[in-house]
């Protein structure tokens, strides 16, 4: 049994503290990073343990320009991305020079009944300083009764150089259950950082 | 003062940190089955500024009824705050016939102390139909402010529409708020609701 170290101010080499101390349930499962990668897919840890998770996206950086951050479900672990969805989506957005402004339905960019992978954030810009950041909850994907509902929120530097806010919710039209997603450009290969998370106890 | 005790690789009889551990501390869960209602009547305090409730697959047991909440100053005896809401949505059927982006000026609250709507009809027609989605409270315990909060909510709508909801308004009262309950405007509902406090 290894010694507990004394390290300044805190303890190193702690694996466990007692009950009675609240610890987070926002729980890391598994990060993420790519670096100029076609896809990152998550395939393992969404399963019943956790009702309600949530992916973080950190500077996702397109390399190429203009294209859109996509996402697909998975019900068979990844051998085939390509869950029916139903979406809505939606965007505010403002170029540099404040003579563009909208908020707006994107009925080109949402899904009906389509196996396609569904945009997050749109023609995202692939100068050196340009990146998107943002998050997506999935509800419930180990269920066998329902549909899988899901809310993202995306913020990016677009490649025209506007401020996007985008808004996408929907379901994956599936009783069966959702156990793997991948992030993808619609083109091309991205650089940045997703994490999984699970709401515990929720 | 009691020793802290090595056990192991763990610090017993510690019950405090000078820090906070992680962003979320799950209060309560209640999961309802062909339930009236859920109420939570505990643990809404001073402890937390922040509250966050996760909704997980409510499935009304009435077709197209609308999901609901209220906020309570009396611990659960009566859920009748004042409440002055918006709520807009987007909404896509599965035939790509129909879109629809608006503020829904028949969902919205002003001055008024009925239950505020999450959204759009939920339905019992399909098995599969169910909604998700969350509601954050902003320190409820002040006796000084009003009381915000923020909702999203995505509905799996009768006749096949997704339907995103997104809410906001502040129950107008600067008594403590210290119950909340949720419920279909009519008729019964399964699912789980999960309630965190932020640290």
């Amino acid at each position: 049994m290894p010694l507990i170290k004394y390290n300044n101010q805190s303890l190193s080499s702690i694996t466990t503290l007692p009950a009675s101390i609240p610890t987070g349930k926002l729980k890391l499962i598994s990060s993420q990073t790519a670096s100029n990668s076609a896809s990152i897919s998550f395939t393992s840890g969404l399963n019943s343990t956790y009702k309600v998770y949530k992916f973080v996206f950190s500077n996702i950086h397109s390399r190429t320009d203009a294209v859109d951050f996509t996402f697909n479900l998975s019900t068979d672990s990844g051998s085939n991305y390509n869950v029916t969805k139903t979406t809505t989506f939606f965007r505010a957005y403002q170029n540099e020079a404040g003579t563009d402004t909208a908020l707006e339905y994107g009925t080109t960019r949402d899904l009906a009944q389509s196996t396609a992978f569904q945009i997050i954030a749109d023609t995202m810009g692939s100068d050196s300083d340009q990146s998107g950041s943002g998050s997506l909850l999935l509800f419930n994907p180990s269920s066998t009764t329902y549909v899988k509902h899901f809310i993202s929120t995306f913020q990016n530097y677009q490649g025209d150089n506007y401020s996007i806010q985008t808004y996408v919710a929907g379901y994956g039209n599936t009783t069966s259950a959702v156990n793997a997603v991948r992030f993808q450009m619609a083109s091309g290969n991205f650089d940045g950082t997703i994490y999984l998370y699970a709401i515990d106890n929720s | 003062m009691p020793l802290i005790k090595l056990n192991d690789r763990s610090i017993k009889d510690v019950t405090s940190l000078p820090f906070g551990v992680g962003t979320l501390v799950h209060i309560q869960s209640q999961t309802a089955s062909n339930s009236a209602s859920i109420s939570f009547t505990t643990g809404i305090n001073s402890t937390y500024k922040e509250y966050q409730f996760y909704f997980i697959d409510i499935h009304a047991r009435t077709n197209a009824v609308r999901f609901q909440f209220n906020f309570s100053t009396d611990s659960g005896s009566n859920y009748n705050v004042t409440k002055t809401t918006t709520l807009f949505r987007a909404v896509h059927d599965e035939a790509d016939a129909y879109t629809e982006f608006a503020y829904s000026s028949s969902y919205d609250l002003a001055q008024q102390t009925t239950f505020a709507f999450f959204g759009d009809h939920n339905n019992s027609s399909t098995a599969d139909k169910n909604a998700g989605g969350t509601l954050t409270l902003y320190n409820p315990a002040s006796t000084t402010y009003v009381k915000h909060f923020l909702t999203q909510f995505n509905n799996y709508e009768s006749g096949g529409y997704s339907v995103i909801s997104y809410g906001a308004g502040y129950g107008n009262t600067t008594s403590a708020i210290n119950a909340v309950q949720f419920k279909m405007a009519s008729g019964n509902f399964d699912g789980t609701i999960a309630m965190f406090g932020v640290l």
